[in-house]
């Protein structure tokens, strides 16, 4: 029997193969990347029956659909959508049986913006600096997919037993702890960041979640020397718009950070549409 | 050694000079594992240490910590970069050194320069090594596409663009040397810490 593999049909506004990234090489320039929303993966994975850390397919917005070659399970979690395997409707946040040659359709976004497709063996495209991520800013690993590319699957284990329950509260805050930089900024502009209500920008992406809303001044004109930067800094450009980086952000930047987002929040970043409002809350110590 | 927190897990620790930089680098990449950091990344003025497991316990670990004298000068390897100096801006640096064409070339090849750090693309080097008043001043307009190997200055760097790519560098010359190979062991030929030479191709 030929390896497994599936076919994509219609890879909607941008879809990419994500995994846990390649953390370990920013020092040679390298970007983690990775899945955005990270307990989205973890999640998908562990329902298939797969590693957590296995590779995935992370939408955008409008959905994916592809075509299997042969027999297999999957699921669908993060952003919530509908689903269709040969044309009938399946759930989402479940493990799904798909046979030999079905067509899965992948729906646009209902909620959230990145859903991630997890099929029962992993996608096995070869991993670069041990990681299959494609990373949209220096063009590691496999390009974003296209109408037509082939994607080979792993062998697939057993189906995990235990059932889950898969439930996530869109909260719509960014906690975040103060520094490296917060020096640089006005009193007024820390005062402005705790509960400083942003909207999500249209230029939005993997590298950065751009925000706008009260402009955060800096009480210090100098500039600074480029710094290593990390995933959830809350950059601030002389414009006063403070920009999140997400998983493929550059490893050195050159504004100053004036605070980092907390971890769990990553993955409301990963879910924020352009539009959406998101408020800003500094934790104390 | 100043340290500031930055976010759960990571800590920054800010140098006075680019030297401190290289001589801090040098030692805690070699304690990465002891510090529990998953990356250890110079920059300019500063040292990151992040995916830390406890950084308030890291940060305790290194308060008071200062380098190794003479840690900068722990040598790495040297690397030598065969260069045809044909580059289309040498005219203008040599402008903007007040020289000659063949002086800019002579002052490249007589410097031995250290990778200060890497960033902008993956393997792309920030080559220290030129005095302060050589600093370069980029182009006016970044270029759509700078070729891979072009050899190129910028402030008081000198680096090699290790992939094509967008960029606002002086370009000087150029090498057919693999700056980058992702499937390589070490996929970056200039790491922080080395140490490179620019000959004659």
């Amino acid at each position: 029997m030929p390896d497994p593999t599936i076919e994509i049909l219609d890879p909607g506004a941008l879809t990419t193969v994500q995994d846990l990234g390649r953390p370990g090489h920013a020092h040679l320039g390298v970007p983690r990347s990775g899945a955005l929303d990270e307990p989205a993966l973890r999640l998908a994975n562990r329902l298939v029956g797969n590693e957590e850390s296995a590779a995935v397919l992370e939408t955008t917005l409008t959905g994916v659909s592809f075509r299997a070659t042969q027999a297999g399970r999957l699921a669908v979690t993060g952003a919530a959508c509908t689903i269709r395997v040969a044309q009938r409707s399946v759930a989402w946040g479940a493990a799904v049986p798909v046979p030999a040659g079905a067509v899965v359709e992948v729906g646009a976004a209902a909620l959230g913006l990145r859903s991630y497709v997890a099929l029962a063996g992993g996608v096995a495209v070869v991993p670069v600096l041990g990681s299959r991520s494609t990373d949209l800013l220096s063009g590691l690993g496999p390009p974003p997919l296209r109408t037509g590319d082939v994607l080979p699957l792993g062998a697939p284990g057993p189906a995990p037993s235990a059932a889950e329950v898969v439930r996530r509260t869109p909260e719509r805050v960014l906690r975040l702890d103060l520094g490296p930089r917060a020096d640089w900024f006005t009193e007024e502009a820390l005062d402005l960041l705790d509960g400083g209500v942003y909207t999500v920008g249209a230029a939005s992406n993997r590298i950065g979640l751009r925000l706008a809303g009260p402009v955060l001044a800096r009480r210090r004109d100098a500039e600074l020397a480029t710094e290593p930067m990390v995933l959830g800094a809350v950059q601030v450009p002389p414009n006063g718009q403070p920009v999140v980086f997400l998983h493929d952000h550059p490893t050195t930047g050159g504004y100053p950070v004036i605070g980092v987002v907390r971890s769990v929040d990553l993955a409301v970043c990963a879910q924020a549409r352009p539009g959406d409002h998101l408020t800003l809350r500094v934790l104390d110590g | 050694m100043e340290l500031r927190r930055v976010g759960e897990h990571g800590l920054l620790v800010v140098c006075p000079d680019a030297a401190a930089v290289r001589a801090a680098y040098a030692e805690l990449r070699a304690r990465a594992d002891e510090l529990g950091a998953v990356e250890v990344v110079p920059a300019a003025r500063t040292v990151l240490l992040d995916g830390l497991a406890d950084a308030a316990a890291t940060q305790a670990a290194l308060t008071g910590w200062e380098p190794e004298p003479g840690a900068e000068n722990r040598s790495g390897d040297l690397v030598e970069i065969p260069t045809r100096y044909d580059g289309p801006d040498l005219d203008e640096v040599a402008r903007q050194w007040e020289t000659t064409t063949a002086d800019v070339v002579r002052t490249h090849q007589a410097t031995e320069f250290v990778v200060a750090f890497c960033g902008f693309a993956p393997g792309f080097a920030y080559c220290t090594g030129l005095p302060e008043t050589l600093s370069v001043r980029r182009k006016e307009a970044p270029r759509a596409s700078v070729p891979a190997g072009s050899v190129a200055l910028a402030a008081e760097y000198t680096s090699v663009y290790p992939s094509s790519s967008p960029g606002g560098w002086q370009l000087i010359g150029r090498t057919d040397l693999a700056l980058w190979d992702p499937a390589a062991g070490t996929p970056a030929l200039l790491m922080p810490g080395t140490r490179v030479r620019f000959t004659d191709a």
